[in-house]
């Protein structure tokens, strides 16, 4: 479980205010215009920055005051995950260990990882040998050794075409659901927010953005606060769920 | 990014291939010229001698070791400015620039306060009950180089940390990568990708060094090659000789050159660099220790030379009266005369070139020759400029006579590769954005360049005549070549008072010298932001 209770971050003169619960198991999508601080919210919750005010918890572990490394949580960008002059099993084992050895088991983990993120036998590649999605499933692989109970992801199908995305998203789900992890994903496309079990409307405030819980996918699209709608256009009526 | 997805043949608009044309011509007769001139000459004077020898092996010599000082300090400093907050840290990595204006005649000044025989060191080791210290030789000559230096390398090192994409040490801070593994990791790819460069580039601004190793350089085991020319040609009057060691010079810099416009960009290219990645490693004590020993000494290194001249030069001011005084002001004024003359040249060359480069960007072979053509400065030192243009005037003219003209004509073409690197980006980025723009409005002619290059180009122009000026305020190089004792500009007044007894006032010509490059670069930089 993933508990952000009366967060607020400041940087610089923005300030992002957010409320957001996302239980074990579920996959909870941000979704609202850039600038509003989306990433903000993973950034507070991955210890990249500085909290002013509020909780953030992951299973259950108030999260104040830990380093990035001893947080219970994998954050994952759109791009550079990986370390270019790595091999792509080198860059997955380091979700087991932060140095570059590894014994004969945990290399046997790295493959199985590899493996079930459909990457088999592509581990002594190197990073610009894979595609952008075959990138991103490796910095999932990582993310499954790392076996932290909480899960962001900002924007990490965004470069993707609209197949390749939806492909993904269903990896994720199969990835985390059954393993009971928590995922908070920051995204701008509606797709990806509708298919989540959960989704929640960052909106833009005149100092900065605000989010006010997260409310089941379907329900929100089904009646979308006024800022959404705002956000989602035309396409906001069409495209309401199948 | 607009692809152009049809090839397109414009022809180059008349007016920027004539210009650009007649100012890569003027460059090129300025440079290759000069060889080819310093090579006719040299074929009659015979081989090296070994005084020739001795001062072409102290070149190499002094450039390989102040380019692995320069460089492997650069590593410390870098790491511990790319992963530190502190307060002042913005105006340590502002202050890494100012050695590019620095004159070298105030470094020289400055090593010598705090190393030389009466300098702080000494006076130190004197109060310990050791000797003082003689630094006069190699180790004079790379103590001021690696003052010089040191801050480049350590820019074009930062430059690298700051091409790491920021994502990538928040994904180690949250594998928890730190110390050696975050080091081989991240940061020595990084360094791995910056150190060639950084050597080469200042192997090459050492090969040509000339007032540093006039000043602190120690006789004949200790003398540059462009001192060496300087003695040919202005003391001994051996023409041939003179002309043998520019040929030498000539080979040695191209090659240097070369080498460093293969592995780095311009030192001036690296001048704004902003680090704003945060960083979660090194919380160690061990580190922290590293990175305060690193700053500290690299801190006091640079500093103390500084507050060395400042400290004299506020005592030398006093000295400023009568004689002494009329003279360094009379100095002044000729330095800011040409100054201003080098860079109006510098905007006159610069210009047209880089619109030239700019313009031919469809053309990737012509632009790339026009561009080269444009960085044979780097490969010519000016003493091989100088004593080239020794050998063609003097039967016509008296070189002495045009000494501050010629003086502003070299700087410029020194300063000219700099200014078209600056300028010939910023020229065919707005060309890009709205060139298609003017001409399907059918601008053309001076109203198309003010609506697509005016407003873009002030910012980068008033910079690169900025550095021009400052860099030919501050220069003594040829202008020792030409001039006469009795009219010489203010950084060559400074050295023959320093060289005399009178070296409170050459502590107090500081004042004015470092005032007026200062001046010179705010000046036109401001004049660039419209401010």
């Amino acid at each position: 479980m993933i508990a952000v209770e009366g967060l607020r971050v400041r940087a610089g003169g923005f300030l992002l205010e957010a409320d957001v619960v996302v239980p074990a198991g579920a996959l909870c999508a941000v979704i609202g215009p850039s600038g509003a601080g989306k990433s903000t919210l993973l950034a507070a919750v991955a210890g990249f920055a500085p909290v002013e005010a509020g909780r953030v918890s992951a299973a259950g572990r108030d999260l104040a005051g830990l380093a990035p490394a001893e947080r219970p949580v994998t954050l994952l960008f759109q791009e550079n995950n990986l370390f270019p002059h790595l091999t792509v099993a080198r860059n997955v084992g380091l979700g087991l260990r932060p140095s570059l050895s590894l014994t004969r088991p945990e290399r046997a983990r790295v493959d199985a990882a590899l493996a079930e993120t459909g990457l088999e036998g592509l581990g002594e590649r190197l990073p610009e040998q894979l595609s952008g999605g075959q990138r991103q499933r490796a910095a999932l692989a990582r993310a499954l050794l790392r076996d932290r109970p909480a899960l962001l992801l900002d924007e990490p199908f965004a470069a993707l075409g609209p197949g390749l995305r939806a492909e993904m998203m269903a990896l994720v789900e199969r990835l985390t659901a059954p393993r009971g992890i928590a995922v908070l994903m920051v995204t701008h496309h509606p797709d990806e927010a509708r298919r989540a079990d959960l989704a929640a409307f960052c909106a833009l405030t005149a100092q900065g953005g605000r989010i006010d819980g997260a409310r089941p996918a379907a329900a929100l699209f089904a009646d979308p606060p006024a800022g959404l709608a705002a956000y989602l256009g035309d396409a906001g009526g069409d495209l309401a769920p199948r | 990014m607009a692809r152009r997805d049809e090839p397109v043949t414009e022809a180059l608009p008349r007016r920027v291939a004539l210009t650009g044309g007649a100012a890569l011509v003027l460059l090129l007769a300025l440079t290759l010229g000069s060889v080819a001139v310093v090579a006719l000459r040299a074929e009659r004077a015979g081989a090296l001698g070994p005084a020739d020898w001795r001062a072409l092996s102290f070149t190499l010599r002094q450039a390989f070791w102040s380019a692995a000082l320069s460089t492997a300090f650069a590593i410390p400093l870098a790491r511990a400015l790319a992963r530190r907050r502190f307060p002042g840290r913005a105006a340590l990595t502002t202050l890494l620039g100012a050695p590019f204006l620095l004159p070298s005649i105030i470094a020289i000044l400055g090593v010598i306060a705090v190393w030389g025989r009466s300098g702080w060191v000494s006076e130190a080791l004197m109060a310990a009950g050791l000797a003082r210290l003689n630094v006069y030789g190699m180790p004079g000559v790379l103590i001021a180089h690696v003052f010089f230096n040191l801050p480049l390398a350590t820019r074009l090192m930062l430059q690298a940390y700051a091409a790491v994409p920021p994502e990538r040490w928040r994904i180690a801070a949250q594998l928890g990568v730190e110390g050696r593994a975050l080091f081989r990791l991240l940061e020595w790819p990084a360094i791995r990708a910056a150190a060639p460069g950084a050597f080469a580039l200042v192997f090459s601004i050492c090969a040509t060094s000339f007032a540093i190793a006039l000043a602190l350089g120690g006789g004949p085991r200790a003398t540059t090659l462009e001192v060496a020319i300087y003695e040919a040609a202005a003391v001994s009057f051996d023409l041939d000789r003179a002309a043998r060691l520019a040929a030498v010079q000539f080979a040695v810099c191209a090659a240097a050159a070369l080498a460093a416009l293969a592995l780095a960009a311009p030192p001036a290219a690296g001048f704004g660099v902003r680090l704003c990645v945060e960083r979660w490693d090194g919380r160690g004590r061990a580190a922290r220790a590293a990175d305060a020993l690193a700053l500290a000494l690299a801190i006091l290194f640079l500093a103390l030379p500084l507050a060395g001249v400042a400290a004299r030069g506020v005592a030398g001011l006093g000295a400023l009266t009568g004689a002494a005084g009329a003279a360094v002001w009379a100095a002044a004024g000729r330095s800011l005369a040409v100054a201003l003359g080098s860079t109006l040249l510098t905007a006159l060359l610069a210009l047209p070139l880089a619109a030239l480069v700019a313009a031919l960007d469809r053309r990737p072979f012509a632009a790339r020759l026009a561009e080269a053509g444009a960085l044979t400065p780097l490969a010519a030192s000016p003493f091989v400029i100088g004593v080239a243009l020794f050998v063609v005037l003097r039967p016509v003219a008296d070189p002495a006579a045009l000494a501050l003209p010629l003086t502003a004509l070299v700087n410029a073409a020194m300063a000219t590769p700099f200014a078209v690197r600056i300028l010939a980006p910023a020229i065919r980025d707005a060309e890009a954005d709205h060139g298609r723009l003017a001409d399907s409005l059918g601008l053309s002619g001076w109203t198309r360049t003010r609506a697509v290059h005016v407003g873009r180009l002030r910012a980068p122009l008033g910079f690169a005549l900025g550095l021009a000026a400052a860099l030919s305020a501050g220069d003594l190089g040829v202008i020792a070549l030409f001039s006469r004792p009795d009219a010489p500009t203010l950084p060559l007044l400074m050295h023959l008072l320093a060289g005399s007894r009178n070296v409170d006032a050459a502590f107090g010509a500081a004042f004015v010298l470092t005032g007026l490059a200062f001046a010179l670069f705010l000046g036109f930089d401001r004049l660039g932001r419209g401010r």
